[in-house]
């Protein structure tokens, strides 16, 4: 049962052909063999995850209904409150700090009967593309020990792709599902904007964060994704049923979509850093719809050059506001022996952050400042603007657009820890979705010298995760990327 | 924009942000910073004249809801994380001096 996926083990487990009980505690004997290698996760709930599977046993074996994600293992980003164990959000400043209520997706993910095993990885406050920024531990990718699983969402991804967990949630505000989904050889998806949720995620650019799944194929996606999403009154930019209704996303997944027309941008093959290897295999991705049946349709997105720099302003701005709330007042980290009240600021803040933290306050806060607001933020929000306008104009033309989700395959651990601008440049692919507000999804596509995964993004219009899943899963049927398994020689 | 950023105006961002730097930490940040500046810095080829900004990409503008009185969190659960806390009170370090109270 370890190579089933999510859907595959909640069916079993319904039918009684598991316990979740006995694949629950195999997780824990995974996470016991692997977690001092993986450094997945920063907590985990043995105790806690055994009741509930036992729990759902019991009340599948009295023949009690049960919910769509009943016993099965599942493991979520520490940026999301949990009125249990800790929500750190790989910082320091929050390292002790036991959250008051449980996050939306985390009452969700529970309402559904799902067992959540611990709580991820990431880099501080989900600022990073590598995992590296964690202010707590070190994550390595599953694939290679030397290399990083991406950020940074980087525990999640890793953890699903070392058999630690069935599916997983993460956050992404520039990439942040989609690149350690694609360096670690999983499928994860960054919904549209207001789909799930934010409810209880640690904020860091409000303007741009999603929750997400990550699973091991489509399907496993498409699962998740019907737990979280919908309508929530506590979050004013969740949508309302309304205007967009939570299809049910498992319903038509196997059905290719007819006529499809993919958008090929110019741009994505002229990014800068493109490794031959990712090109080689997106190309190859392209080729394989087009075996398919559907058409490649060149076009261009002219402001996706400038997407980078649009969004290190504006979401850096966003995080020196909502960062400023740790103060040393209220919760987290107070410096020991503060002169007088302000240095309760001052230090805190310095003890507490960790480096890339403090240089986007810095970046945002000087964005935000008299003088610079206009050049800086105000012309940031402007080009957002034209960027989403791109999009719009494209959508007009074509159902979908595929690029790769990363420039190269997964990077070397230290490789560009000290040079923030070239750690910013892994986002290049991912980031204008973020500023667009659609969704776009990372599968497996291909493995660099036969063992370092990519990953082939698509973007499609907001609210249409359905057809993004579909489109996906085209991919998934005629391919057998998803099934490949790092070699784990432990 | 093009301006080169300096230590001084770094210091001034810090400030700002009450975030303690030492003399390495303003001399590394403003090194780094003026390099993601001088990159951002390709803004200004855009022509925005027209455009209005975008400060997010949904529909809706205000949500309301109803004003009436909910359960929420009690006392001992706000003052739970309190670094330090005082009976009912979160206890910080004297705001005014003595003469100013």
């Amino acid at each position: 049962m370890e190579e089933c996926t999510a859907l595959q083990l909640r069916d079993g487990i319904a039918r009684g052909q598991y316990k979740s009980f006995e694949v629950t505690e195999r997780i824990f004997e995974r996470i016991e063999r692997r977690e001092a290698t993986i450094g997945a996760f920063i907590s985990t709930f043995k105790e806690e995850a055994l009741e509930k599977a036992a729990r759902v046993d019991s009340n599948i074996a009295a023949g009690r209904k049960v919910g769509s994600l009943a016993g099965v293992p599942i493991a979520i980003k520490d940026n999301l409150a949990t009125r249990f164990g800790t929500t750190t959000c790989g910082s320091k400043i929050l390292a002790n700090f036991a959250a008051p209520y449980d996050a939306h997706v985390v009452e969700k993910l529970e309402a559904a009967d799902a067992v959540i095993v611990g709580k991820c990885n990431l880099d501080e406050f989900a600022m990073g593309s590598s995992c590296e920024n964690s202010g707590l531990q070190k994550t390595v990718n599953p694939w290679d020990a030397s290399r990083v699983p991406g950020g940074s969402s980087g525990g999640s991804a890793a953890a699903l792709a070392a058999g630690m967990c069935y599916g997983a949630l993460g956050s992404d505000t520039g990439g942040s599902i989609r690149l350690p989904a694609s360096f670690c050889g999983v499928v994860g998806l960054k919904p549209t904007y207001g789909r799930v949720s934010r409810y209880g995620l640690v904020a860091y650019g409000s303007s741009l964060d999603q929750i997400g799944p990550f699973g091991r194929t489509c399907a496993d996606a498409a699962l998740l994704l019907q737990a979280i999403a919908g309508h929530d009154e506590r979050d004013s930019t969740s949508i309302g049923e309304t205007e967009a209704p939570v299809p049910d996303y498992l319903a038509d997944l196997d059905r290719p979509i007819e006529d499809l027309n993919i958008g090929v941008a110019r741009e994505f093959f002229e990014a800068e850093g493109l490794d031959p290897a990712v090109e080689r295999a997106v190309r190859e991705a392209l080729n394989i719809y087009e075996g398919m049946g559907a058409r490649l349709v060149p076009l261009s997105l002219p402001h996706m050059q400038y997407a980078i720099s649009a969004y290190y302003l504006i979401a850096t701005a966003e995080a020196s506001s909502n960062l400023a709330r740790y103060d040393g007042v209220h919760y987290g980290h107070r410096t020991g022996r503060p002169r007088d009240y302000l240095d309760v600021y001052y230090a805190s803040r310095a003890e507490g952050f960790g480096a890339e933290v403090k240089r986007r306050i810095m970046l945002g806060t000087y964005a935000l400042s008299a003088g610079y607001y206009d050049a800086y933020y105000l012309k940031a929000l402007k080009v957002r603007n034209l960027i989403r306008q791109d999009f719009q104009a494209a959508f007009e033309r074509v159902d979908a657009l595929c690029c790769p989700t990363s420039p190269e395959p997964p990077f070397k651990i230290g490789q560009k820890v000290d040079d923030p601008l070239t750690m910013y440049l892994s986002d290049i692919y991912t980031i204008s979705a973020n500023l667009a507000g659609i969704p776009a999804i990372s599968i497996p596509c291909g493995l660099a010298d036969g063992r370092l995964p990519i990953g082939l993004q698509i973007m499609t219009p907001a609210f249409t995760e359905d057809r993004i899943l579909r489109i996906a899963r085209m991919f998934e049927a005629a391919t057998d990327y998803h099934a490949r398994r790092p070699e784990l020689k432990l | 924009m093009s301006e080169k950023l300096t230590a001084e105006q770094v210091r001034h961002v810090a400030k700002l942000a009450r975030l303690a730097c030492t003399d390495e930490e303003i001399a590394e940040f403003t090194e780094q910073l003026a390099a993601i500046l001088q990159y951002v810095g390709q803004l200004e080829q855009v022509d925005t004249a027209d455009v209005e900004p975008l400060a997010h990409c949904l529909p809706v503008h205000n949500v309301f809801r109803r004003d009436e009185v909910r359960p929420s969190l009690t006392n001992d659960q706000a003052l739970a994380n309190a670094p330090q806390r005082d009976g009912e009170f979160f206890a910080v370090p004297k705001v005014l001096d003595d003469a100013s109270a």
